[in-house]
Formats: C-alpha cells, sequence, structure tokens
C-alpha cells in the first residue's frame, strides 16, 4: 500500500526543477504546495547548476493535496507574468512568485496593487525577460554554411548557423518566433544554454554550443557593413541613444559592432568637411550694400571666385522700384568694375531708352558676381555659369533684394531667372506675364541682350522686338505700381 | 567608367537615403511563413535589428533605387545640380540584397524610394516592380515601405499600396512658401491630393475586407509623411499645427520630422547652419503629447515661447506646466486620469499604475517613486499622502530647478 505523505506543519521542502524555464513543472509543484497550506518560508527551489540553500534539510517527500482541498487562485495576468518571469536568470524567481501566489489566495487582485514591493519586482523580472528575448529576435546574425552550388533551389540545401548569448533562460521560448519567420530555411541557433535546430519541418534541442561550434564569418557581411557605416548620418552624432538599446554587451556577436568605434570618431571631421564643402559657413547676412560689396570681393565659395577676375557690385538708388538683373559681369565689366558697361550694356541701354525707362532710377546687378571665363590667348573668352554657381550666388543677389526692396525685378536670362526662382525655367514660356516672389514683389522675364548680339538678320529683328515689348509692358507695370 | 559593384551601389544608393527619418517596420498586419514558399514574418511590433551611431534604428534595408533625379530640391543631396555620384539598382539586384539581408535576420524588410528617373510614373513602377518580385516571385511575407512619388499615375501609386505594408508621401515643408522656395519642381497641392488619395483606398479596402474574406489588403500599416525641420521660417507652432491637419485630413500614422542636416554639395539657398538636434526630438515629444496624452495642438502651441519656437532647454510637457501652474499640484490620490497625465515626468503606464494601484492602498511619495523614473522632477507637481509641494509649484525658478543640466549626450552634437 501507497502512503500518501502528508503535509508536516513543521517539515521544510525543495523542489528541485527539472529545467531552469520548466514553467510547467514549477506550476504544478506550486499549485499543490499552496493547497497543502505550505507557506513560502518553508520552501526551497533549486534550478539544475544553481546553488542549494543551506539551510534546507534533506529530501523530505513533497506532501500530496487532499482530494477535497480548494482550488488555486490565479488569475491569467499572474500566469502570463509568471511564464515570462520564470525564465529570468535571478536565482530567487520562483520563490518571489510562489509567496506571490501564496499572497493571491487571500487578494486575488494583488497584481493591481504596482506599488507592491514584490509586484514591481516580479514585473521587472518579467520586463527584463520581455526585452532580452527582443533583443535576441533583434540580434541573432546567422551565417551560411554548406551550400551545394549544383541544387538550383537554395533554400533547402542552404543552411544558416548563428551564435548567441542570452542573458536569462529564453532560448527554447522564442523558438517560435524564429520558426514563424523563417519556416522554409534551415536553421540552428547555438547558445551556451542550449541550442535550436530547425530542418523545416520540425524542431530538435541540444546540449549548449560554443562559440568555436559556430562558423565564423559570411560574404553577406562585408554588404552589410558597408549598409551599416553608410546609413548613418556622422551630422547627427547620439552615442547615448545608441548605447541605450544596443548595449556593448552585444556588439561581440554583430558583425557590423566592430564598425562603431571609427564611426564615432570620423563623424566630427566628416561633419566639418560636409559643411566647409556645402559652403554652409556664411554668418548672418549684409544689412548694407557696402556690406554686401565688401564681401563679394571676398567670396570664394564657388570656382569662379577663384578666377584672375573682380567682383563686381549693382549699381542704382537703394530704394530702386525697379531692379534690373543680369547673369554676369563679362569682360569689360570686370575691367571697369561695374555692371552692363560692355556691348551688351549698350544694347540695354538703347531699349531702356527706347521704353522710356530711366537706368539711374534702376538698380541694375547680376546673378553671379565674378565674371567666368577661359583664357585663350590675350582673350578671355566668357562662360556661361553653371546651375549650382549661380545657386550659390543666390545669396548675394537674395541680400541685395532684402535691402532696396524692389517692386518689380527684371531677369534677363536663363540665369538670372534661376538666380530669382532656384529652378530653371524656359524664356520663351516665361515671358511676357509676371510672375509672384515670396516677397510679394514681380518678377517678369525676358531674354538677356548678349543673346540679340549673337544673333543676325529676321531671328535677331523677331528677338529684339520681343525683347522691346518686353520692356514696354515692365514701363506700363511700373507705372501701375507707382499709382498704387 | 568601369561598371560599378553591388558593394558601391549600395554604399551610394543607401548614404543618399539616410536622410529619410522613418524606419518603422510595426503596426502591419501579422504574417508568418508557415505554409507557405518563401520567408519572412511580422508580428505587429517591429524590431530594430542595429542601432547607427547616430542612435537611429535599423530595421529595414532603407536605399534609394537610384539617385538619378530630375527634380532640383535646394535640401536634397540627389537633386539634380548637385555633384555627387550616381547609381542605380535593377529591381533584381535590391530583390537579392532583401533576401539575402532577410535570412541573416539583417532587417525586418525594405524600404524603397527612389530620385525621380525619366518621368514620376516611370519610376513609380519601376519600385512596384521590386515590391512585385518580392512578393510574388519569392513569397517574401516580411515588411514593405514604398516611398510614393505624388506626381505618378494614380493607378501605379495604388498598385504600390496592393504590395506595401505602408506607403509614404513626403509632404517635405511645413509650409507652401518653403516648398516653393526650396522645392520648386514640387507642388504641395499635389502631394497632399496623392495624400487623400491613398486615404481613400485604404478605408475602401479596409471596408471592403470586412465583407469579402479575399479582398486585397491595401497597405495595412498605413500612411505616414515627413517634414523637414529648420530648412525653412517655419516655427515649431506652425509646424505642430501642419502636423495635426495631416493627422486629421489624412489619418496618418506618423508624422516624421527631420531636422536639416548638412548634406554634402549643399546649396547655397539653404540656411546657414543647421537646427540643433533637440528642436527635432522636441517636436516628437509634442507629437507624442497630441498622440498618447490628450494634448490639443493648441495645447502644444500655448507652451511655445514667444518666437512661435519650443523651449529647447525642458520638454514641451514640462514647459506647459510651468505656464499654467494653477493646474497643479494633482493629488495622486484624487486626480483624473487627464491631470494626472498633464504631470511633469509622469507616462502613461505610470498613470495607469497609479490608478490601479490606488484602490488599494492611498499612495505615498515612496509609492510613487517606486512606479516612475525621478521623482525629484515630479514632486513640484503632485500631492500625495505624506507630500505637498506647499510652496514649491510657484517658485520662480522652479524651471532652472528642473532643467536638466547640459546633456553628456550633445557632447558630440554640437
Amino acid at each position: 500500500m501507497i502512503v500518501t505523505p502528508l503535509a508536516r506543519s513543521d517539515a521544510s521542502y525543495r523542489v528541485e526543477l527539472p529545467a531552469p524555464d520548466d514553467f510547467e513543472f514549477w506550476r504544478d509543484k506550486a499549485r499543490a504546495l499552496v493547497q497543502c497550506a505550505i507557506p513560502p518560508d518553508r520552501i526551497a527551489w533549486i534550478e539544475p547548476g544553481g546553488i542549494g540553500d543551506l539551510f534546507a534539510p534533506g529530501h523530505v517527500p513533497l506532501p500530496v493535496p487532499a482530494p477535497d482541498a480548494p482550488p488555486v487562485r490565479a488569475s491569467k495576468q499572474f500566469l502570463s507574468l509568471a511564464k515570462n518571469a520564470i525564465l529570468h536568470s535571478d536565482h530567487n524567481r520562483f520563490s518571489v512568485l510562489y509567496d506571490l501566489l501564496w499572497r493571491l489566495q487571500r487578494n486575488g487582485r494583488l497584481l493591481e496593487d504596482k506599488a507592491d514591493i514584490e509586484v514591481r519586482q516580479i514585473e521587472e523580472l518579467a520586463k527584463n525577460v520581455r526585452r532580452d528575448s527582443h533583443k535576441m529576435h533583434a540580434f541573432v546574425r546567422f551565417r551560411l554554411v554548406e551550400t551545394d552550388p549544383h541544387v538550383f533551389d537554395q533554400l533547402t540545401t542552404d543552411r544558416y548557423v548563428a551564435w548567441f548569448e542570452p542573458e536569462h533562460h529564453i532560448l527554447r521560448a522564442n523558438a517560435g518566433f524564429f520558426v514563424r519567420r523563417f519556416s522554409n530555411m534551415h536553421w540552428s541557433i547555438l547558445t551556451p544554454r542550449g541550442s535550436l535546430h530547425w530542418d523545416g519541418t520540425t524542431m530538435s534541442e541540444g546540449p549548449p554550443a560554443q562559440r568555436a561550434d559556430a562558423p565564423d564569418g559570411d560574404p553577406m557581411e562585408d554588404l552589410w557593413r558597408k549598409y551599416y557605416a553608410s546609413i548613418f548620418n556622422p551630422a547627427r552624432l547620439k552615442v547615448g541613444a545608441m548605447l541605450k538599446e544596443m548595449p556593448k554587451k552585444y556588439w561581440k556577436n554583430m558583425p557590423e559592432a566592430s564598425l562603431i568605434p571609427a564611426l564615432v570618431a570620423d563623424a566630427q571631421s566628416r561633419e566639418a568637411k560636409m559643411v566647409a564643402e556645402g559652403a554652409l559657413e556664411f554668418a548672418e547676412r549684409p544689412e548694407t550694400l557696402a556690406a554686401i560689396d565688401k564681401a563679394i570681393h571676398v567670396c570664394r565659395k564657388c570656382p569662379i571666385g577663384q578666377l584672375d577676375n573682380e567682383a563686381v557690385m549693382g549699381e542704382g538708388p537703394r530704394n530702386a522700384a525697379l531692379m534690373i538683373v543680369g547673369e554676369q559681369p563679362g569682360d569689360q565689366e570686370d575691367r571697369e568694375g561695374r555692371p552692363f558697361v560692355g556691348p551688351a550694356g549698350q544694347v540695354l541701354d538703347q531699349h531702356l531708352h527706347k521704353a522710356g525707362i530711366d537706368r539711374g532710377t534702376a538698380y541694375v546687378t547680376n546673378a553671379v558676381k565674378h565674371f567666368k571665363f577661359v583664357q585663350r590667348g590675350k582673350r578671355r573668352l566668357h562662360q556661361n555659369p553653371g546651375a549650382k554657381e549661380v545657386d550659390i550666388c543666390r545669396w548675394w543677389i537674395e541680400s541685395e533684394r532684402a535691402i532696396v526692396k524692389p517692386k518689380l525685378v527684371l531677369a534677363m536670362g536663363a540665369s538670372a531667372a534661376r538666380g530669382m526662382l532656384g529652378k530653371t525655367v524656359s524664356i520663351s514660356k516665361v515671358r511676357g506675364a509676371p510672375m509672384t516672389l515670396e516677397d510679394g514683389s514681380e518678377l517678369w522675364v525676358t531674354a538677356h541682350p548678349s543673346y540679340l548680339l549673337r544673333l543676325e538678320g529676321s531671328a535677331r529683328e523677331e528677338q529684339e522686338r520681343l525683347f522691346a515689348a518686353d520692356l514696354a509692358a515692365v514701363r506700363g507695370r511700373l507705372d501701375e505700381l507707382a499709382e498704387n | 567608367m568601369p561598371a560599378q559593384t553591388v558593394l558601391q551601389k549600395l554604399e551610394i544608393l543607401a548614404d543618399a537615403a539616410k536622410y529619410d527619418a522613418s524606419c518603422a517596420s510595426s503596426g502591419t498586419a501579422k504574417r508568418n511563413s508557415l505554409g507557405g514558399k518563401g520567408i519572412g514574418s511580422t508580428e505587429g511590433m517591429g524590431i530594430c535589428h542595429a542601432y547607427a551611431p547616430d542612435g537611429r534604428c535599423i530595421s529595414l534595408l532603407k536605399i534609394l533605387l537610384t539617385n538619378h533625379c530630375v527634380f532640383d530640391c535646394h535640401y536634397c543631396v540627389n537633386r539634380k545640380s548637385s555633384n555627387v555620384v550616381r547609381a542605380r539598382f535593377t529591381p533584381q539586384e535590391v530583390v537579392d540584397l532583401t533576401l539575402a539581408f532577410y535570412r541573416r535576420n539583417y532587417i525586418e524588410g525594405l524600404f524603397l524610394s527612389s530620385g525621380i528617373v525619366k518621368n514620376s510614373s516611370y519610376t513609380m513602377e519601376q519600385l512596384v516592380e521590386v515590391a512585385r518580385i518580392l512578393r510574388d516571385e519569392h513569397d517574401f511575407r516580411g515588411y514593405i515601405h514604398l516611398k510614393t512619388i505624388p506626381e505618378a499615375d494614380p493607378e501605379i501609386v495604388h498598385q504600390a499600396g496592393l504590395y506595401a505594408d505602408r506607403i509614404s508621401i513626403n509632404v517635405e515643408l511645413p509650409t507652401d512658401s518653403g516648398l516653393t522656395r526650396l522645392a520648386p519642381d514640387k507642388n504641395g497641392r499635389q502631394i497632399e491630393g496623392a495624400m487623400g488619395k491613398v486615404r481613400n483606398d485604404i478605408v475602401e479596402l479596409k471596408d471592403a475586407c470586412k465583407r469579402f474574406r479575399h479582398a486585397p489588403r491595401f497597405a495595412p500599416a498605413g500612411q505616414s509623411t515627413q517634414m523637414i525641420v529648420g530648412a525653412d521660417a517655419a516655427t515649431d507652432a506652425d509646424i505642430v499645427g501642419k502636423a495635426s491637419s495631416l493627422y486629421t485630413a489624412f489619418n496618418l500614422r506618423r508624422v516624421y520630422y527631420s531636422a536639416f542636416s548638412p548634406i554634402p554639395d549643399a546649396s547655397a539657398v539653404l540656411p546657414l547652419k543647421r537646427p540643433p538636434l533637440i528642436r527635432e526630438h522636441r517636436l516628437y515629444q509634442s507629437d507624442w503629447l497630441m498622440r498618447f496624452y490628450g494634448y490639443k495642438p493648441t495645447d502644444v502651441m500655448e507652451a511655445t515661447e514667444a518666437d512661435g519656437n519650443l523651449p529647447l532647454d525642458i520638454d514641451p510637457k514640462l514647459a506647459w506646466a510651468l505656464k499654467f501652474r494653477d493646474q497643479f499640484p494633482v493629488d495622486v490620490n484624487r486626480g483624473t486620469k487627464e491631470q494626472l497625465l498633464r504631470v511633469p515626468g509622469l507616462g502613461v503606464k505610470a498613470v495607469g499604475n497609479i490608478l490601479t494601484s490606488r484602490r488599494h492602498r492611498a499612495l505615498r511619495l515612496d509609492d510613487i517613486a517606486r512606479l516612475t523614473v525621478s521623482i525629484v522632477k515630479i514632486r513640484p507637481f503632485i500631492c500625495t499622502v505624506d507630500w505637498r509641494p506647499v510652496t514649491l509649484t510657484d517658485r520662480a525658478d522652479l524651471r532652472s530647478l528642473l532643467a536638466p543640466k547640459a546633456e553628456q549626450l550633445e557632447l558630440f552634437g554640437v
């Protein structure tokens, strides 16, 4: 006859768990012990490889609850919390959980009391386990082994192996995640606490492994490292934010982490270089025309400024209603230091006169401040400025506009139009009608007078007619604006 | 010039993509590869597979299909007039890279964007082709985010939504004048029109899913957008106003902010200095206040300073509390959820814990300390059984008492 051991009111018990993550075993034993009314201080929970409780007496058989013992109260919330917390590597987790279960019998809503020290403790354990699991999902890195190049369908012959060092007993609990994600891949995850192997249909468990059991590289890692280095923006270094989410303890098993020290060290010099190259080091906007004049003479923000030339400042009344913008100074303008004094200037003067506009009342300037040319023998041949050069110089023409505040801007040629609008427009499409600039002033676009000089015969007559018509329209509009 | 290798292309096209802030892979339908032919799963919560030294999460393979572009937006490193090295992936190369990275557990999926080649519709077709190969030929069940080009043919954008988890269209700049000035080829009305179309498609197909079992899913992770902060004159109040109108008009999942950062070969129309990174952070905090703490856009605007910007030295919640001191202290044992959510230093979770715990005990200062990170920050704004701030709440120097000391993190950042 088998004698059922009854609970002895003074006995202490040792419960030896078969595995450190065996929740079902703990749950069954804890349920029985609560039913036998064994208080927490008389139970020692021992996990394999764990430290035995020195004060626990020898093997006293565990009591078996009476058939009519009251059922144990444990909310769903407690069970899900316990399932997670039990995976923690803290040796006290079993006894703290038992203590909570014990107290739950008297207060079924104990878990709501978040200020309770034990409730907090268990929630903290569960949180750490969830975090460790999450980091495992994130930081496991598979490496490819055993490729058979003759088989077409690689997915079924390739095997991927990862080495990972979890902080807690989370391996088995997270097998499902990797199966769901990589169900048609053959893979193994090796850890110091055990290993998992998936062959596309079944899961098998293996003994603890060592780092040397896993492959030490993968050809794809060069690409991955290149990606990691390239996606990093050196202009916004935030090392603390990175360390918070990716603590150094994980780095040794992540191929990309070896790059971090150099990336951090380089970041500041890379940013400084970007800022210098981007010519973003302008200080404040100049507040007077004299200040602009002074500044453009030392401006070397683009290659034109590096040539042997002098900057040419705009000229005209500080409060002119009309601003006339050309492309850039020519050979003669560069020598004299004044805008529109060469052949194109003469064409402009004639047409202004015909349209009844007094050049002396207009502010005349250029989209680009320096003369761009190539030297051919003794002659300096004009070259068009590039879009980038016009954009860099936009800073100066905008500063002039901010001071003069013209009501109407006449941009002559594609470069001048780009200097005003920031984009390249087709002159034939936009001429003849005003556009509104962001400060409310009007922009009229027409051809550059030097264009007229390059044409001959009927083409020239046609273009001169259009140019004259544009100037006449500007004149009419200026009169209207003056009345308002 | 010798043909570029995949490694060289990856370097160029990942570098070009890094100015996009979003890398989220969360909030989509749950899927896995059981019973399929390929790989991939999504389980609701996104996973960050690595973090770069800029503190940003790397969740997706975020690249451009090409950085050739016919547009000339000044803040963009890929604009037509920029002198950067250009490269172009074929759709198949992107597919191969995505799968190779995914199998090694480097990523959650793909975030694909592109410069505009030939025209918008052609470019959009190429993006959709990548997604199609991944989904149809490889049965890829991971996450796909496609950046949409507003000028593209709506039918192609619709195709994109059928393959992708998330679709995004960048509004780029918070004000129309900023857009005209810095992105002269773009059009604010067209961008919002495209966002409206995507919103309608999402609503329509979500509705169809309820009625027909086999109705196609359309962008189950919704749509998002991005604004560049600090490239134009818009204040934080402008930006918050714009963001909240976008949230309501287009049911956006997220509005991302990207602090304008120096780019190689920058255009001279750009501002002189980059805005402090912390400004972007403050905007995200205000975004959080509106999404999870019940703040209205006007509440956030009230927290701004005279220049319309949020203070940089303290977070917007504290800024609001310091302006409206008559709302404090809040009694943690009696205050409503709404009142508790306004207490600086109390998060959504802590408030939930306070509300359930106080059914069991009258909360003392020690209890609150256990439920929160820093009791010192919270103390001036609450009452407990054993604590009253008395004059602390009204002290003129409260702000300097609570403002964090100069932060180590920003040491490199300035």
